[in-house]
């Protein structure tokens, strides 16, 4: 309980002190997580909305598969990414192996169904309430998507966040298309796991309680932000 | 892609009339169950018509099919001349029992409506300030919708409906549990509409506003019209002993309001 007690002060001390190479570790975590949620958002919305409006033959399988894809194991997809980036892959020409773009690619793949199957429940619910209502005012599909975007953002606000969620914590898949390497692609969750297989514990406490700041303080925020929406009947 | 979502190609050709409405043997099934029975019916523009009947009569029903918003089973609906349910359509407008009104202020609500007309920003904003106003609104202007009381939303929604200038207002029991001076509200809208010339068709259970407010009614059971008369004469009847309506529920004058 020492040594646990030591690892916490240690911790706040990396942290009050403002340490470069946490700082390092954070900013690129970030960086990669909001890049890959954000390309995440825009491929995941676009299907979600798609899928959750359009009636086609094959969509109930459709959904299925995405369901199935939120639980795609990291691993796996770093496996696959790996493979695809590495020098006798298809993309291995783009010598992207190891890098953060990497990192953003495999992260991206894990976001985007979790994305496109949340937004496609909750578009496709907001849509059976508008749905003879848009019908009767004859408005077009391309302002029908927009305006069922617009109307749940504060749900696919959240639901963007569980892929930021999803994406922050991830460890298999960066940890081999990234490979952890210092000032390049060390982010917080695999620089937890290194430090930790080192003994370092502050290090990687300091990493795990900003890791947990940060989800509160997104949590916290968009939750503020649903409840004045939804005191004023916005959400 | 569905049809209810594929873009509408021809928009409004307000030279075919839209006038007489003619409905031939309409029918609408669910499954095994004829829910429109072989309705025939035939309406002109000028006069307010109202659809009365009891619970599960199909009224609902048939105001969806005749906005074209459900596909018959069989039969035919003949806006006039016009050839394509849904440029009728685009020339009508429907008020829900209850109000579907967007996640945004009432204003907002109104403009959307606007934008998918091709009216400028100018035009816009004067039929949205004659609109507010027409229907005690304009206080309300930057409200959420979603707040406002259930006669207020309803208010909207009638609102929305009409800065579109429809030919056709069809309203399905707009104003069920309001309060009476929101019914008074909302019915002075609908005989204003009526005044410039809307067409009106409303589906009701309240006898004292199908008094108020018809010029013909149309008596549904069990998804077949058993009574299309001129309000006057039905009711007239319907106060009599031997009158042709005590079965189908129409009131008598003396009854009260309801």
């Amino acid at each position: 309980m020492q040594d646990f007690g030591q690892a916490f002060t240690l911790a706040f001390q990396l942290i009050v002190s403002a340490d470069p190479t946490l700082s390092e570790i954070i900013l690129l975590s970030l960086r990669v997580s909001l890049s890959a949620v954000t390309i995440a958002s825009v491929i995941g919305l676009s299907i979600g909305a798609t899928v959750g409006i359009l009636r086609f033959p094959g969509r109930g399988a459709l959904i299925v598969f995405l369901n199935a894809l939120m639980g795609l194991p990291p691993v796996v997809v770093g496996l696959l990414v790996y493979m695809t980036l590495s020098h006798a892959g298809p993309l291995g020409w783009l010598h992207l192996l190891y890098s953060p773009t990497a990192m953003i690619v495999a992260q991206t793949i894990l976001v985007t169904p979790i994305i496109a199957s949340l937004s496609r429940q909750v578009i496709e619910d907001l849509y059976r309430e508008y749905r003879e209502q848009f019908l009767s005012l004859g408005v077009p599909p391309k302002t029908a998507v927009a305006a069922l975007l617009w109307d749940a953002r504060y749900s696919l606000l959240t639901v963007a966040l569980a892929g930021f969620g999803r994406a922050v914590a991830e460890v298999g898949a960066v940890i081999i298309v990234g490979g952890n390497i210092k000032h390049v692609t060390r982010v917080m969750t695999t620089a937890i796991a290194l430090e930790t297989s080192k003994g370092d514990l502050a290090l990687a406490l300091a990493l795990g309680l900003i890791l947990i700041l940060i989800a509160l303080s997104v949590n916290t925020t968009v939750s503020l932000l649903r409840l004045s929406a939804s005191n004023s009947a916005y959400a | 892609m569905p049809s209810d979502l594929r873009p509408e190609r021809v928009l409004t050709d307000a030279a075919q009339p839209l006038f007489p409405l003619n409905v031939h043997q309409l029918v609408y099934t669910a499954g095994t169950q004829r829910l429109i029975d072989g309705i025939d019916l035939a309406l002109e523009q000028d006069s307010r018509t109202i659809i009365m009947g009891p619970n599960g009569a199909g009224k609902s029903l048939l105001l969806r099919l005749l906005h074209g918003l459900l596909t018959p089973t069989e039969g035919e609906i003949r806006w006039g001349e016009t050839p394509r349910m849904d440029q009728a359509r685009q020339r009508q407008a429907l008020v829900f029992q209850r109000p579907v009104l967007l996640r945004r202020s009432v204003g907002a609500n109104l403009r959307f409506a606007l934008k998918l007309r091709r009216y400028t920003r100018a035009e816009r904003e004067e039929r949205l300030r004659h609109i507010l106003e027409l229907a005690n609104l304009s206080h309300l202007v930057d409200r959420p919708a979603r707040v406002l009381s259930q006669g207020e939303q309803q208010r909207v929604a009638i609102a929305r409906a009409l800065v579109l200038e429809p030919e056709v207002l069809l309203l399905d029991e707009p104003t069920v549990s309001l309060d009476p001076a929101s019914v008074e509200v909302i019915e002075e809208l609908i005989l204003a509409a009526h005044r410039r010339g809307t067409k009106i068709i409303l589906v009701t259970h309240d006898r004292g506003q199908a008094r108020r407010l018809a010029d013909e009614i149309v008596f549904l059971e069990q998804g077949r019209i058993v009574e299309h008369s001129p309000a006057l004469q039905l009711f007239q009847q319907a106060g009599q002993p031997q009158g042709v309506a005590p079965t189908k529920h129409i009131p008598s004058p003396l009854e009260g309001e309801g």
